[in-house]
């Protein structure tokens, strides 16, 4: 077993043991958000889809390539896209009476 | 390695901190938006770094640049209008789409990255193995995933589709899965291999997920979602780099602890729901009690003055509620009712609707503050002091029945509305839940049926107490 496979599995490991100490805390509310922002973090697929449209030298390697980074486009653009929107509904305190206005606190303590 | 290598290297783990302090800032609803900018910040800069990588090492070719280019560009257009056309009712559907996305480009990853290793003659073991793997899970993430969608959409039946041979079936194309995706590990170069493992775990998705019903699709989402983070950090191992790997088991881990969550609030083990089935009523409706007594009927008028002089109101919403897109009328009618100063709040079961948290994102598209949103634990001792519970399109989630043993529901936890002084229930029939059976919470004498579909019926309660106090 070679050394930079080894170090991968490590990795592995650990980002796996972090996922599962991260997630474990998340409230109810939020579990659709959530799952949207692992949806979208899931997205990363789209670096493994450059990475193989630059090594790619045959016609099959270059379809599969542009298929690849046309799935990982959509799945990390709509996905972050999407959170977003819901994200933004997320409201601190009662809405006003007149619907259509927001709040001072939307967005809920931003940076 | 060069400079300019160890920097992208540095990149990637500052990208992978941003994902994993993003999730973590989505623990609570005030830092959760900074959450996702974070993690979004954190895409930015991988992607980023690796087309520069890309530039900077001059191995692409312009074809390569093109393929990356315009199938990136097409499909960011594509996902963006998707999310920002779909309606806040259809984001269930949508999650499961991005799903099938992502599983398929990891799947597609690992193959390119095989097809090029291939040629190279020096196929090592490494990525012989995590290409059979990928490839297996990959493809049943992007077919079954893709029917979850259509089954969520209502272009697939939403009832368990029993597929010929039934679980035999599933069970051979599992193991053929299985057993090619061994075969292509030990032997790299047999197409044949490739292309059994593929249409196996193709046809293994689709199988699989048909079986099973419209209400567990929650479960389903999370674990193909929890699958899709996993096939991408085997793609990471396919092309060895890091930030896919540590990327995938964060989303791995986190949707395998969703999944489990939503497989216990239903009171059933993952197993037992993704062998489908469940629901087709071939659950015994024994012991259900009351099936056929009388329920009483009310008019809107009778149920407005119920709710305009109550002092505290519970909101049950279901399934229902999404269904009729009624989430901006209950926010109406709830405003209605604490312009009047009673005490209006919303109890959310952990499976109300078709995902995690489902009526909290719709009621907060509606302008419901979150506060007023109060998850099982912390609403089902406020029910005996309740004075109406006003159930909008819930059904087996609020089934007296779960407490006894012996029904089709037994041992889930539920909302206990029938402790509330009085009940009224809006839905559409007295047809059954999900779970086949009759809820006899329709027939206890303090209970008032109101059928009409969620939204009309909504309305026509906010007019009728308008009218009633004088509005």
């Amino acid at each position: 077993m070679s050394t930079g496979l080894l170090t991968d599995l490590t990795i592995a490991v650990l980002s796996l043991l972090v996922g599962f100490e991260v997630i474990s805390k998340v409230p109810e509310t939020l579990h659709t958000p959530l799952m949207s922002a692992a949806n979208s973090i899931h997205g990363i697929v789209l670096v493994g889809a450059a990475l193989v449209a630059a090594s790619a030298h045959n016609t099959a390697g270059y379809v599969l390539a542009f298929v690849a980074a046309l799935f990982a486009g959509m799945n990390v653009v709509g996905g972050y896209a999407v959170t977003g929107r819901m994200l933004k509904m997320f409201k601190r305190r009662p809405a006003p009476k007149a619907p259509g206005t927001e709040p001072v606190s939307s967005g809920a303590a931003e940076a | 390695m060069s400079g300019f290598d160890a920097t992208v290297r540095l990149l990637y783990v500052a990208a992978a901190a941003c994902f994993v302090v993003g999730l973590h800032l989505m623990n609570a609803p005030p830092t959760a938006n900074k959450g996702s900018r974070v993690s979004a910040t954190g895409m930015v800069v991988a992607v980023a770094a690796t087309i520069a990588l890309v530039a900077h090492d001059t191995a692409i070719s312009a074809t390569g640049w093109t393929v990356m280019l315009v199938g990136a560009i097409l499909g960011s257009a594509v996902g963006l209008a998707f999310a920002q056309k779909v309606k806040m009712t259809a984001i269930p559907q949508l999650v499961s789409l991005f799903n099938a996305m992502g599983g398929g480009a990891a799947a597609l990853v690992a193959l390119a990255g095989f097809v090029a290793a291939s040629s190279s003659a020096n196929l090592g073991g490494r990525v012989a193995v995590s290409t059979a793997i990928d490839v297996a899970i990959g493809a049943v993430t992007f077919s079954g995933s893709v029917v979850a969608s259509g089954k969520l959409q209502g272009t697939i039946a939403g009832r368990p589709i029993i597929v010929p041979g039934g679980r035999l079936t599933n069970s051979v194309l599992a193991l053929a899965t299985v057993v090619g995706a061994v075969l292509l590990a030990a032997r790299p170069h047999s197409v044949a291999m490739l292309v059994l493992t593929l249409a196996a775990a193709l046809a293994f998705g689709v199988a699989m997920v048909l079986r099973i019903g419209g209400a567990d699709m929650p479960v389903v989402i999370s674990l193909l979602n929890a699958l899709t983070g996993t096939a991408v950090a085997v793609a990471g191992f396919v092309i060895d780099n890091s930030v896919l790997i540590i990327a995938g088991a964060l989303v791995g881990a986190s949707g395998g602890i969703l999944t489990k969550l939503m497989a216990d609030a239903m009171n059933r083990s993952i197993v037992a729901i993704m062998s489908g089935g469940f629901g087709g009523g071939d659950s015994p409706g024994t012991d259900t009690g009351g099936g056929s007594a009388p329920v009483r009927q009310v008019s809107a008028d009778d149920a407005a003055i119920q709710l305009a002089y109550a002092s505290k109101v519970v909101i049950v919403p279901g399934y229902g509620l999404a269904a009729a897109q009624a989430q901006h009328a209950v926010r109406d009618l709830a405003q209605l009712l604490e312009e009047r100063g009673i005490e209006v709040s919303y109890a959310i079961h952990p499976v109300a609707g078709r995902m995690p948290g489902h009526m909290n994102v719709l009621l907060a598209e509606a302008d419901v503050p979150y506060t007023q949103l109060k998850p099982m634990d912390e609403i089902n001792p406020e029910f005996p002091r309740t004075d109406v519970a006003l159930v909008i399109g819930a059904n087996d989630v609020i089934n007296p029945a779960a407490r006894r043993p012996g029904t089709a529901v037994s041992g889930m936890p539920i909302l206990d509305v029938d402790q509330a002084k009085s009940v009224i229930v809006i839905k559409r029939s007295m047809g059954h839940g999900y779970a086949g059976i009759e809820n006899e919470l329709y027939t206890d004498p303090k209970t008032s049926m109101f059928f009409a579909d969620a939204k009309a019926g909504l309305v026509a309660l906010g007019a009728a107490v308008k009218t009633l106090v004088g509005g």
